[in-house]
């Protein structure tokens, strides 16, 4: 059989996937365990029982100077960023992408701007956001959202104006004026794309998240790894970059899952 | 029967390109008009005039004596031969939405009885086309066939001075194509339609119509053959619009009349 025609079943999937997966965990396991054999106090490759206390120290000791449980309060702290900074991006994305891509003044007068904006990397603004904004949560809310927010309404606004001509000519024979075509044909159809966007910009999301906590911050989770890395701690920094990946692949997933239940049309399914 | 549509002395140019040239047209209310003619002879452009999604370059064109605007409007209905109807819609939305645009100018939606009234109407209209059983499906859960039934009956719940055709049956296998001429034939009486279609297939055109409009070139320069455009080479009268009552069926050749 071609290789191109070899579907796998589930388990089978399930088998391949893991496969690769568990190779490197097995790998990883093997090296720190020669490096621990050589030098019992070694940190560069430390074994999942050193991970273990050092996190177990963070989820259960409360930090003596804020008496915060330092996971936990790190966890909060870069979530609640990264929401406000998506959710933003979200909403300008919607709204513009959807004027943009519908009305032809609209995308005359703001098309150059927001292709102007999206070419400059978001981290050389870094700069000027702390300067302007302060040091505070605003600034790396705002990069979150000035990095993502371009990009997603360009998506959304082309996509939007690639709706088939025909229905746009329909909507108008049915007397549907400029804003029922928005809100009745563009919106919806825009809407699971909009997920499909969001999906896309939490990868880019994260980065200027830990970014932004690397240079300045008192909390979260990038400032977390990024302190410890003084002291070498990779007994902390390996089990914060996995709850990073974690909570990124739980939020692509929800997302997915949400826009194949809310737009079945979407995803050829509901039949 | 007095004059509906008129198009007088129409040319469409796109830069140096002549598209059409000289078309004059009158079409009365109640006639089933066909327009055949070979691909690039203009027949798209000449619906596009009329539905308004294009100005012509010259001439003039009258709707009920008024001047047409350039602009798509809900006197003049429209089937294309795909995506005429809106996936993310149910059936019976795709047919609703039609009565809620007039009536919910800001909301866009209509909410309680009037919402339940307008759904009575709509499913009224999707009975007639046959999709009385299919009221909550997606478009992307029917056939091709139940589709252009879906998109007729969403341009009829409007009552269009003129019904549009543009290749509606152009996709559908034969079997279905003769399902669905019977069904625009009975439409087409019941509702006492203006119909321009515009088709490939000959056959239909003649089986449908009650007059069949053949656009193409009357010349042509081999050194700049964009130079000339097409025009109403053959106009045929094939019969008047349908009596009520007193039609005789035999007017109808073989598919539309089985299926009747």
């Amino acid at each position: 059989m071609r290789w191109i025609n070899w579907h796998l079943s589930k388990r089978d999937r399930l088998i391949a996937g893991g496969a690769p997966i568990l190779l490197l965990v097995v790998i990883y396991l093997i090296m720190a365990a020669a490096r621990h054999a050589a030098n019992p106090s070694d940190k560069i490759l430390p074994l999942p029982g050193g991970m273990f206390t050092a996190i177990a120290g963070l989820l259960t000791t409360p930090d003596p100077l804020s008496g915060h449980l330092v996971f936990w309060a790190d966890t909060f702290a870069s979530l609640q960023r990264l929401g406000l900074g998506l959710g933003i991006a979200t909403l300008f994305a919607l709204v513009l992408g959807l004027l943009i891509g519908a009305l032809p003044p609209i995308r005359a007068t703001l098309s150059p701007l927001v292709t102007g904006i999206a070419v400059i990397p978001p981290i050389a603004l870094l700069p000027v956001l702390f300067i302007a904004l302060g040091l505070g949560e605003t600034s790396k809310v705002v990069l979150i959202a000035i990095g993502v927010a371009p990009v997603m309404i360009r998506d959304i606004a082309a996509h939007v104006g690639s709706l088939p001509r025909e229905q746009i000519i329909k909507a108008e024979t049915l007397g549907a004026n400029s804003w029922q075509i928005i809100a009745r044909v563009a919106l919806p159809q825009a809407m699971p794309r909009l997920l499909q966007a969001i999906r896309l910009a939490l990868g880019p999301a994260w980065v200027f998240l830990i970014s932004a906590e690397a240079v300045a911050s008192d909390i979260g989770l990038g400032y977390r790894i990024f302190l410890v890395r003084r002291y070498l701690s990779m007994d902390v920094i390996i089990p914060y970059v996995a709850w990073i990946a974690l909570l990124a692949i739980l939020m692509d997933v929800a997302l997915n899952a949400i826009s194949r239940r809310a737009f079945p049309w979407a995803h050829g399914d509901g039949r | 029967m007095s004059t509906l549509l008129s198009l007088k002395n129409v040319w469409v140019e796109y830069g140096d390109k002549v598209v059409l040239e000289k078309v004059n047209l009158e079409v009365s209310e109640g006639a089933f008009l066909s327009i055949i003619g070979p691909s690039g002879a203009g027949k798209s452009s000449l619906l596009r005039l009329i539905l308004g999604q294009e100005a012509p370059t010259r001439g003039t064109i009258l709707l009920d004596g008024q001047p047409l605007k350039p602009e798509c409007g809900p006197d003049r209905g429209v089937v294309f031969q795909r995506y005429s109807v809106f996936p993310h819609m149910t059936v019976l939305g795709n047919v609703t939405f039609g009565l809620e645009c007039p009536a919910a100018p800001f909301a866009a939606r209509l909410f309680g009885t009037a919402r339940r009234k307008a759904e009575a109407e709509a499913t009224a209209m999707l009975e007639a086309v046959g999709l009385g059983d299919s009221l909550n499906l997606y478009p992307a859960q029917m056939s091709g066939g139940m589709q252009q039934r879906l998109a007729i009956a969403q341009a009829l719940i409007k009552r269009p001075r003129i019904l549009l055709l543009d290749e509606p049956f152009g996709a559908l296998d034969p079997g279905i194509r003769a399902d669905m001429h019977g069904l625009i034939t009975r439409l087409w009486r019941d509702y006492a339609l203006t119909v321009v279609m515009v088709t490939h297939d000959i056959k239909e055109a003649f089986t449908l119509g009650t007059r069949v409009l053949a656009l193409d070139k009357r010349r042509h320069d081999p050194h700049a053959p964009h130079r000339y455009g097409a025009t109403a080479v053959y106009d045929l009268p094939l019969r008047g619009p349908p009596v009520p009552a007193a039609e005789p069926e035999t007017q109808h050749p073989d598919p539309v009349a089985a299926t009747n």
